[in-house]
């Protein structure tokens, strides 16, 4: 039997790792979901190894993408074609699954963005700058403080009655606010859907910005699992929210359409090295240069002694070294 | 005496030159780095500026150095630059060293005071003389400003990755051993020279990107992540208006002169802000107009955490950003910003501009991008 060419995307972000493999027509294949628990080369070896146990001898890896804030890392590591950031790997795969776009609200561990497209172009994009209010690390707090498990939460937030309002605008207030009402003795499910409404607010004050969210919406990231969030997403914008099938892993599902499309318009083989490249044993060393006052601060990756990557550097002095 | 400056761009070439040519002994300060912004910091409250915190940083690195007397421009008021040399006063008697602090500009007491400060810096009353190397200084400054005009052309056409990096930084480094203006210009050739010398890609039409924003931000490397050399190195070739030449010639020299000194953008401004708000904020919003009156493909609005005058236009630009339909990205910078993040923000407006015009060009809206 043959193998079946697929590319491979991989988004490497604060809280999650996740890679997804698509076929020839664009179409998921499989898709892992994983926590990087501040381990990012561990967590996507984990991945990788569990994709190759399962399906490594069906398939043939033709091309490579990587994003998140771990792109560059991951690239070094598995050896990819294309290396993008976050926005524009969302984009992409938020208008393969609707073409027709205009807004896209992404939440995820440790970041929130919105990205407005015109004539399918994206034309205006934010990324929350000073507060993380609202993003996923934020609800998975509160949900162990009140002691609801995460994916109780938006059942929770349905049940409201009459949510409490809830100071929104950064997440230290907003957590002695929800304290204060709790001991007021509002419910537990007003509470929660106070905060869902709090966090929606703060989204649109700090992101939209007053710019204009027009129809289809698509909500995507980890975030948008919580049935909670979302409604409170509709009722603030008076418009239905579409989630897609692959909202948690729609980074990874974007930069795996770019190394197709890179793949299929350049010529040449794939750089990725290879799932039997993945029991390797990596290093990362880290230090302060002193070549100069800038005094950056050099990453350097092994694999086996040998340097694969190096960077950190404004002068490319040890950059190119690897 | 033992003079210093603060550092913003390659402002410490331009005193350089205007130092040696009177003679004077001074010492520059290290180039600004995260040891600065933290020292800096330390002695000043959160909510200064970034600026206010770099000055203080290589106010404090010069001491350490042996300088005893800090030359610092005015600036432009009504927004905090104005009143820098009084908050640096007020900050090196509460940190309690020794540092005298010399505004050059026009002050309220009239050019007679002006004179007398100068005089303190160069030794010398002869008024003839001084003129003559304020104006070799001006020069110095001008030609500074065409050589970094000349690097960001050549970065974003250069067939060799990071080859005007290594001939634009070692230029830098080794100006610092080149004394006095006739040798520092006659170096700045050279350079000019070597740069005009390397090869490039003819046929590139590289994407055109504005920078706009307040001047110490725009202008000071450090400030803002090598923005430039970012840009540059993706092949984006950028643009900004606002110069150390400029700011010498219309904010110093005009003023003193009281010659009429506004220019094309400051007109183009005004059908958005009538009066002056302080800053940059006319030249940032006029710019913006400008820019996209010649066909850019985007602009990069900068300013440090609670700039006054810059909140106002960035609340201005999104109708240029309409009227012109023109993308616009603003970036917030101070000590708390995270350089991945800033990379990620610039990497996607890139991406963004560069989708745009293959959409313009693949479209009906032909539209000539400058050249």
């Amino acid at each position: 039997m043959d193998r079946i060419k697929c590319y491979m995307g991989i988004d490497v972000g604060s809280v999650s790792t996740n890679i997804t493999l698509i076929d020839e027509e664009d179409k998921v294949i499989d898709k892992q979901y994983l926590r990087t628990e501040g381990q990012p080369i561990e967590s996507l070896r984990k991945g990788l190894r569990d994709i190759d146990k399962r399906i490594g001898r069906n398939i043939a890896i033709a091309g490579v993408g990587t994003t998140g804030s771990g792109r560059q890392l991951a690239a070094a590591i598995v050896g990819a074609d294309v290396v993008k950031n976050e926005i524009t790997a969302h984009a992409v795969a938020s208008q393969k699954t609707i073409p027709n776009v205009r807004t896209i609200i992404e939440i995820g561990g440790q970041d929130s963005k919105i990205i407005l497209l015109k004539n399918h172009v994206v034309h205006d994009f934010a990324m929350n700058t000073v507060c993380a209010a609202g993003t996923g690390s934020f609800l998975d707090r509160q949900a162990a403080r009140i002691g609801i498990a995460i994916e109780d939460f938006g059942a929770y937030a349905l049940n409201s009655q009459n949510p409490v309002r809830i100071a929104g605008r950064c997440a230290v207030f907003a957590e002695s606010d929800m304290i204060h009402k709790q001991q007021m003795g509002h419910s537990r499910e007003d509470i929660i859907g106070g905060l869902c409404d709090a966090l929606v607010r703060n989204y649109l004050a700090n992101l939209a910005k007053g710019k204009r969210l027009e129809s289809p919406v698509v909500f995507q990231g980890g975030v948008a699992a919580n049935t909670g969030i979302v409604r409170a997403f509709e009722k603030a914008l008076g418009v239905e929210i579409i989630i897609p099938e692959h909202f948690d892993v729609m980074g990874a599902y974007g930069v795996a359409l770019l190394a197709g499309e890179n793949a299929r318009s350049g010529e040449g083989g794939t750089c990725f090295k290879g799932f039997d490249k993945l029991n390797a044993s990596y290093t990362t060393q880290s230090r302060e240069c002193s070549g100069c006052s800038n005094c950056c601060e050099i990453v350097q990756i092994t694999m086996d002694h040998d340097p694969v990557a190096c960077w950190g550097d404004k002068c490319g002095k040890w950059s190119g070294t690897a | 005496m033992k003079i210093t400056f603060p550092h913003i761009g390659n402002t410490y070439i331009v005193a350089k030159a205007f130092l040696d040519d009177f003679g004077s002994e001074y010492t520059i300060p290290p180039f600004n780095t995260n040891k600065t912004l933290e020292l800096g910091s330390k002695y000043t409250a959160e909510s200064h500026c970034l600026p206010f915190k770099l000055f203080v940083g290589n106010l404090l690195q010069a001491h350490e150095l042996g300088a005893d007397t800090m030359l610092i421009t005015g600036g432009c008021g009504p927004c905090k630059l104005g009143y820098f040399g009084e908050m640096l006063k007020k900050t090196v008697s509460e940190i309690g060293i020794e540092m005298e602090i010399i505004t050059l500009e026009v002050p309220e007491q009239g050019l007679k005071e002006l004179a007398a400060r100068i005089k303190k810096v160069s030794g010398t009353s002869n008024y003839l003389n001084v003129a003559k190397v304020v104006n070799s200084a001006k020069n110095v400054a001008i030609q500074l400003d065409s050589l970094e005009r000349l690097s960001r052309i050549k970065r974003a056409r250069q067939l060799e990755p990071r080859s005007v990096d290594k001939i634009y930084g070692s230029f830098q480094r080794e100006v610092l051993e080149v004394k006095g203006s006739k040798e520092i210009l006659k170096f700045i050739r050279q350079t000019e020279r070597k740069l005009k010398k390397l090869p490039q890609n003819e046929k590139a039409r590289p994407l055109k990107v504005g920078i706009v924003g307040e001047i110490y931000t725009t202008i000071e490397p450090y400030a803002n992540f090598q923005l430039e050399r970012l840009l540059g190195n993706m092949g984006v070739e950028v643009t900004r208006q606002v110069t150390v030449s400029g700011w010498i010639i219309d904010d110093m020299l005009k003023k003193a002169l009281r010659l009429p000194l506004e220019g094309e953008d400051v007109r183009e401004a005004r059908a958005y802000l009538s009066g002056m708000v302080g800053g940059h904020a006319h030249h940032t919003i006029g710019n913006t107009v400008v820019h996209a009156k010649d066909g850019f493909d985007g602009v990069i609005h900068l300013y440090p955490l609670g700039c006054m005058p810059e909140i106002v236009s960035q609340s201005i630009l999104p109708a240029v950003e309409e009227n012109y339909q023109i993308p616009v990205m603003t970036v917030i910078r101070d000590e708390m910003t995270g350089e991945a993040g800033f990379n990620t923000r610039v990497e996607a407006f890139v991406d963004l501009i560069r989708k745009r015009r293959e959409e313009q060009l693949n479209g009906q809206n032909k539209m000539l991008y400058g050249y």
